[in-house]
């Protein structure tokens, strides 16, 4: 994790893990999840879902820091994301 | 089946509760700003820990107004431009209820742009939440008193020549007691604007600046909602308490953001009630609901 400045309690801080649930049938294919994920974890995928659009997937699952951001953004309730404890997280697509 | 899929049927999204599932895929197009904008009025009302039957959620006509059929409390989508009268009523009757009335500019401003001004004179203990796409969506993207100048829309093809309404002016000037905007991509800040003004006593207002790709963004060759929420990105200025006669939204420019008016003072029922007492004395009964 880079800081822009180290803070003085660094040891002690514990980075938090999500785990990402992506609803690949639900989504449009906006790409606001991609765009806005500050720790770059999503891309839209190759594939297709039913309905013709890409959905995200996570191509840097072990950098999310269940910030949210995604499942805030996401206008189609087709991302979500729970926190982890260290070493339990996968991510489910 | 694998563990993983398995952990996806367990969990199921955190508004799932908060939304009417069997309605689900909305039918907002990709990129269109208003699932965001439902989100952010869902979590404000999570983290509230309000009580789900003592929210009402009311709309008019239009694309914003499919909110009332898809938040899993009470709700009611009225006719075009008649939400704040509805919720008036409500409110009136009920009035330990939290009224929201979640609609678009051009049913809650123009249509109903009547009973916009003279609720927020009476302040009236309700909260609007003001989706604003800067055009009439669902009827074919006809130009909308919100539309800014020079901007084309279905009715005019070569540029909008009306002035438009400065919302959050107009609110604060007709007496509302809590007036906030901000656009689909402060999601955060959105998130914390509908919490206070859901909390606030009196009428509160907030402007939401969403994406309207199919129409808006298509017409005026802005490209997709993604391109106009990076433009929001770029262009928005927060700006708490900002002169509201300097937020005048102009085509493709700077847009101010930011909770502009915040105060106290007596809500319609309050004012009935203490009137009443100054006339009749120890036999009034004050109403409460
Ligand atoms: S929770 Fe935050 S860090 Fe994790 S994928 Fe979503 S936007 Fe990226
Ligand atoms: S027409 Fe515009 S406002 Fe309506 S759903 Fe489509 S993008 Fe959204």
């Amino acid at each position: 994790m880079k800081f822009w400045r180290t803070p003085l309690d660094v040891d002690k801080l514990k980075i938090p893990r999500g785990e990402l649930h992506i609803i690949k049938e639900r989504c449009k294919g906006c790409g606001f999840c991609v765009e806005y994920c500050p720790k770059g974890v999503l891309q839209l995928a190759a594939e297709f879902n039913s309905k013709g659009y890409h959905p995200p997937e996570a191509v840097k699952p072990e950098e999310c820091v269940n910030c949210d951001l995604c499942e805030m953004l996401c206008p189609d309730f087709a991302i979500y994301c729970v926190r982890v404890e260290e070493g339990e997280k996968e991510v489910t697509q | 089946m694998s563990v993983q899929t398995k952990q996806l049927e367990e969990r199921v999204h955190p508004m799932e509760k908060l939304l009417r599932m069997d309605r689900i895929p909305h039918i907002w197009c990709p990129t269109c700003g208003l699932g965001t904008t439902i989100t952010a009025l869902a979590a404000a009302i999570d983290q509230m820990k309000l009580d789900y039957d003592n929210i009402a959620v009311v709309s008019g006509i239009g694309c914003t107004g499919r909110v009332a059929g898809y938040m899993k409390v009470d709700s009611f989508h009225t006719t075009h431009g008649r939400s704040i009268p509805f919720a008036v009523g409500l409110s009136i009757a009920k009035p330990k209820t939290k009224v929201i009335v979640f609609s678009g500019d051009g049913d809650l401003i123009s249509i109903g742009g009547n009973h916009f001004i003279h609720t927020a004179r009476r302040n009236m203990d309700i909260t609007v939440i003001c989706v604003n796409n800067f055009i009439y969506a669902m009827t074919g993207g006809q130009v909308a008193p919100t539309t800014p100048l020079t901007a084309k829309s279905a009715t005019s093809p070569y540029g909008c020549y009306e002035h438009p309404f400065n919302l959050p002016l107009l609110a604060a000037s007709s007496g509302a007691s809590y007036v906030a905007r901000w656009t689909a991509l402060h999601i955060r800040r959105l998130t914390t604007a509908l919490k206070e003004a859901i909390s606030k006593k009196g009428f509160s207002f907030v402007e939401v600046i969403a994406p309207c790709s199919t129409l808006y963004a298509r017409l005026n060759k802005l490209g997709s909602g993604l391109d106009l929420m990076k433009f929001y990105h770029d262009n928005s200025e927060i700006k708490h308490g900002a002169d509201l006669k300097d937020v005048d939204i102009e085509f493709q420019s700077k847009i101010t953001v930011g909770k502009f008016v915040d105060i106290e003072k007596p809500t319609y029922l309050e004012c009935l009630n203490a009137n009443n007492k100054r006339v009749f004395g120890d036999k009034y009964q004050p109403y409460g609901g």
